[in-house]
């Protein structure tokens, strides 16, 4: 017996109305129904990260929230992050340190890290406290320097 | 995706209580970062769920009247963290939230399903031990209340019946004003970690007597456990440095750790012993004791 349900969610700032099946969870439905790739299935269990999204502003492993939960919420994914081209500050803060080796991990990376500067704005943080609360994504290949130099980066004044 | 046959969603704690009833099969869901992972797994008793996720009923966190400190099970870990009345009252448990997994899962799982998931390594368990917490139950035309130390059966067992729900923990105000606690969570790595041990202190002194001393573990025992011969031993006595020993030695008599591929019965007592001084001095250090 499969079971559907209709969802309507904003998706980056656009409005959907979809017809899912209840089984399955937020980062399936972004990836199969709405052909967003960007986050991955890593682990499948909340400890890599490489799934994340925004729900409401708030950052969330997709591949352990249920799809229906999504419904009458806004997600941002890695795909709404650069405007008419241009990188989000984050985003280009991870280019300018070569904190992207593979990725793999990046799109969820630059997720925690935007929710991150969202949450801390104008704080002074110790790199400690920056790898604390990156310790839900994991990357393989960078060895995390380069990442937490983007982190800094992106914490700091806007350029001209 | 997961093998889910059933799905209801719950709009209020009555509903998913009827819910319950109508449905004998179904488990709750909350923050699902516990039995979406279960479910992948291809556990059984999981296919059918009533979903109270993100029920605001279940999320408050707010002081009564009568000084109680009332936390909604549905708090989910980063509501606790970001919670002032948790800040500036409980800041063990702060603590505790802080130590669980990472910002993903401290975003969305709750206190409540770390409580009713019945392991020993609940982060957030040890804490409501130090703290006397009071769970609130409802089932069908029933409320009922039950400390926490008489919440867990054993391993994976909690004292929820069929068609209950836990609704809150509530912390009377002796059980807290005039405590000075502290949570200490050792794990092989210093985030995204299961804890090896976790303990918690709440004490009270006066004119350097401890006149109220609480230690609490997790994974010291098949449950969260109190550790009531130590608690007697020092109690009344003045603060000191053999204070601190004498905790450490006679905490053996009250625990029961097993050895696991994660530590040996071995290492884990000797983390036991250890932290039980760290704690309490780090507790009696935020009281204005000198140790």
């Amino acid at each position: 017996m499969n079971e559907y349900r209709e969802i309507t969610f904003s998706i980056n700032g656009r409005p959907r109305t979809l017809y899912i099946d209840i089984r399955k969870s937020l980062l399936e439905v972004l990836r199969e129904d709405l052909g967003l790739t960007g986050a991955k299935q890593g682990c499948g269990v909340g400890e890599c990260g490489a799934c994340s999204v925004l729900v409401d502003e708030v950052l969330v492993d997709s591949c352990i929230y249920l799809a229906v939960w999504a419904d009458k919420k806004h997600i941002r994914t890695i795909e709404g992050e650069a405007r008419s081209g241009i990188l989000s500050k984050v985003q280009q803060a991870y280019v300018d340190e070569g904190a992207v080796q593979c990725g793999f991990c990046t799109p969820g990376f630059v997720m925690a890290t935007t929710s991150f500067t969202k949450e801390c704005a104008g704080k002074k943080l110790t790199e400690d406290e920056i790898r604390k609360a990156h310790a839900g994504n994991l990357c393989r290949c960078t060895g995390y320097e380069n990442i937490v130099k983007a982190i800094e980066k992106s914490m700091g004044p806007d350029k001209e | 995706m997961f093998d889910i046959k059933k799905h209801i969603k719950a709009n209020s704690v009555d509903h998913a209580i009827a819910l319950l009833q109508e449905n004998p099969d179904a488990r709750l869901i909350a923050g699902g970062t516990d039995v979406l992972i279960k479910l992948r797994d291809g556990k059984s008793g999981f296919s059918e769920l009533v979903d109270i996720h993100g029920l605001e009923e279940l999320k408050v966190i707010r002081r009564d009247k009568k000084n109680n400190i009332l936390i909604g099970s549905g708090a989910t870990f980063m509501d606790i963290i970001q919670s002032d009345i948790i800040k500036n009252h409980l800041p063990m448990l702060c603590e505790a939230a802080s130590s669980v997994g990472g910002p993903q899962v401290r975003n969305v799982a709750t206190i409540g399903g770390n409580v009713c998931n019945g392991v020993t390594s609940a982060d957030s368990a040890s804490s409501l031990f130090a703290l006397n917490a009071i769970l609130e139950i409802r089932g069908k035309g029933l409320t009922r209340q039950t400390p926490v130390s008489k919440f867990y059966l054993g391993p994976g067992k909690v004292d929820l019946k069929k068609g209950e729900i836990l609704t809150a923990f509530k912390i009377t105000p002796e059980n807290y004003q005039g405590y000075f606690g502290n949570f200490y969570k050792y794990a092989m790595r210093d985030a995204m970690d299961i804890a090896t041990i976790g303990c918690a202190v709440s004490l009270k002194t006066k004119n350097h007597i401890l006149t109220d001393f609480r230690i609490a573990f997790g994974v010291a025992g098949p449950v969260p456990l109190r550790c009531p011969k130590t608690e007697n031993a020092v109690m009344n006595q003045k603060v000191s440095e053999n204070l601190l020993d004498e905790i450490s030695q006679t905490i053996e008599t009250d625990v029961s750790p097993r050895t696991s591929w994660r530590a040996s019965r071995e290492f884990r007592m000797n983390l036991i012993k250890e932290l039980s001084k760290r704690a309490t001095k780090e507790a009696l250090t935020r009281a204005g004791e000198e140790v």
